[in-house]
């Protein structure tokens, strides 16, 4: 993804360095475009915390490859179901990772994905039941950047 | 690309059990954010799309953007009233379209 | 490159800097197996264990484990006809499942007729070219990395069992002077990392001891299966030396010396790491 960086961290850093977690999450600054995404999928509604448990790990191995679990607590019956879940990420390139969706037949809404990490940053997921109500979680993956395997 | 997906789900169920689907699909998921040697932009092509039905009825579906690992893994679930057939689709950015179908028995 | 990283670098401490401060609880769970006499390790422990239980979980179940689609590609292939002798694999070698167990196990593998241990790779194209009259495959090429990791995924659990006697001792010293020779700007050997400092940090990197029982191996920086001498040359590179070539006989030797450092390891092909 970020195929360049280590090469031209050497060149600056001249040499190696420790850099075994970055703690970035702080900074955080939301640089793309999660915004217009989360603005699209609510319709300027503001989602409220809770029914969703998301499972990441807390510092991603590798950035390229990190595993993502996510349940929205419904009963998955015709007349209560979770409809859609999108998931960003707000430091990527790009605050688009996926958008679940879910049906009465799916029986559970639980889903396992593999998602691209560009640096440490907050993953956030929003889901839209068949009521219309909207509820979100969020997590902080730090991502390991600098090794070998970097 | 004509890679056989790989998906695990049992091959029965007592009617009302809710299963898992695993399915893995190979493909490069190039992002479009990465250059070449020479330094030129590698256009984007990934699986945009992966949706699966049980006899003819959507069941769960995804919209995938290149924040997705290469190689997609897709692990969800079905609630399984009837015996059936589950079908499985996954859409490149280039309009072709990798299929597969598992079939699941009701446990007697 | 983001601007923010540059305050970082430019604090860095020129030389490596390897911490080891607050592992030991790690260190504890690691599992390996007890080393023969005589040998580097008191434990030899696999890549695996170096591993986040994420990346192991992975690696643990065979339908998530991406690695296992290569397997199943050269599944296929391995009953594909191709060159004009009209010939597959299966041809000769019938069903890889029992005649291939073991053989990935004990590679590289003396072969009396060239007078130098060949490894999987070697040994495919040697039958691709000589048997089957086919082009052989290019190093790095989804198809031979395939074709290897299917041969040694039919050795999965049995122990690396490479023989460094005979005519192999000559291979097995001078891989063990490649191993422990510094080379490149930043002045590091094998050993440096993987003998001295498996179980630090450097860097971003949790360093392992090196093992090779996983190769191929389904790296998650690259989201493909990476064969052994690639992994060699990135070593290499990282370190700013010039690689040696894939296939060449320094890496031969190393892979030689590299396979005894861990004899007695189950084969994990396909393995997933970092």
């Amino acid at each position: 993804m970020k195929a360049i960086n280590r090469r031209q961290a050497f060149a600056l850093g001249g040499g190696f360095v420790m850099l075994t977690l970055m703690p970035m999450a702080a900074d955080a600054q939301v640089t793309n475009d999660a915004a217009k995404w989360i603005e699209k999928f609510t319709g300027g509604k503001a989602p409220v915390k809770g029914k969703i448990s998301l499972d990441l790990p807390e510092i991603a191995e590798n950035g390229n490859t990190v595993p993502l679990s996510l349940s929205v607590e419904s009963p998955m019956t015709e007349q209560a179901y979770v409809k859609e879940v999108m998931i960003l990420a707000d430091g990527n390139p790009n605050a688009g990772v996926a958008t679940l969706m879910f049906t009465p037949l799916s029986g559970k809404a639980e889903a396992s994905i593999r998602i691209r990490l560009a640096a440490t940053q907050n993953v956030v997921a929003i889901a839209k039941m068949s009521d219309g109500s909207l509820f979100t979680e969020q997590k902080t993956v730090k991502v390991t950047i600098g090794g070998c395997g970097g | 690309m004509a890679d056989k997906p790989r998906i695990k789900l049992p091959k029965e169920a007592a009617k009302g059990d809710v299963i898992q689907i695993k399915t893995l699909v190979s493909h490069v998921m190039e992002s479009g954010q990465r250059k070449d040697a020479q330094g030129k932009a590698i256009p984007r092509k990934i699986i945009n799309k992966f949706a699966c039905e049980f006899n003819g009825k959507p069941l769960f579906a995804c919209a995938l953007e290149p924040a997705i690992s290469a190689n997609p893994y897709i692990q969800f679930n079905a609630k399984v009233d009837e015996a059936g057939t589950f079908k499985f689709s996954w859409t490149d950015d280039d309009g072709t379209v990798i299929t597969a179908e598992e079939k699941i028995a009701l446990k007697a | 490159m983001t601007s923010r990283y540059v305050g970082l670098f430019a604090v860095a401490a020129a030389a490596i800097v390897l911490t080891g401060a607050g592992i030991s609880a790690q260190e504890a769970e690691r599992k390996g197996i007890p080393a023969p006499p005589g040998h580097v390790f008191k434990t030899i422990i696999s890549g695996y264990e170096f591993r986040s239980k994420e990346t192991r979980a992975l690696q643990d179940d065979d339908l998530e484990n991406p690695g296992f689609l290569a397997v199943e590609r050269a599944a296929d292939a391995w009953k594909k006809v191709e060159g004009s002798e009209g010939k597959s694999c299966a041809s000769c070698h019938g069903e890889a499942e029992t005649t291939m167990k073991g053989v990935g196990a004990a590679m590289p593998k003396w072969d009396d007729r060239l007078k130098k241990p060949v490894n999987l790779e070697q040994r495919i194209n040697i039958c691709r070219t000589e048997k089957m009259k086919a082009e052989p495959w290019a190093f790095k090429s989804q198809a031979l990395t395939d074709m290897t990791a299917f041969v040694r995924f039919q050795s999965r659990g049995m122990p690396v069992a490479v023989k460094t006697d005979g005519p192999m001792s000559p291979w097995f010293e001078r891989g063990k002077q490649i191993y422990y020779t510094r080379v490149g700007q930043l002045d590091l050997a094998c050993a440096s990392c993987h003998e001295r400092n498996n179980g630090k940090f450097m860097r971003a990197d949790f360093l392992s001891q090196g093992q090779t029982n996983g190769f191929p191996t389904y790296r998650l920086r690259d989201q493909r299966l990476v064969p052994l001498h690639e992994r060699f040359e990135g070593c290499m590179f990282d370190v700013r030396a010039e690689p040696y070539k894939p296939l060449s006989d320094e890496f031969l030797a190393l892979e030689v010396y590299v396979a005894w450092r861990g004899i007695g390891l189950p084969v994990e092909t396909p393995s997933v790491r970092n």
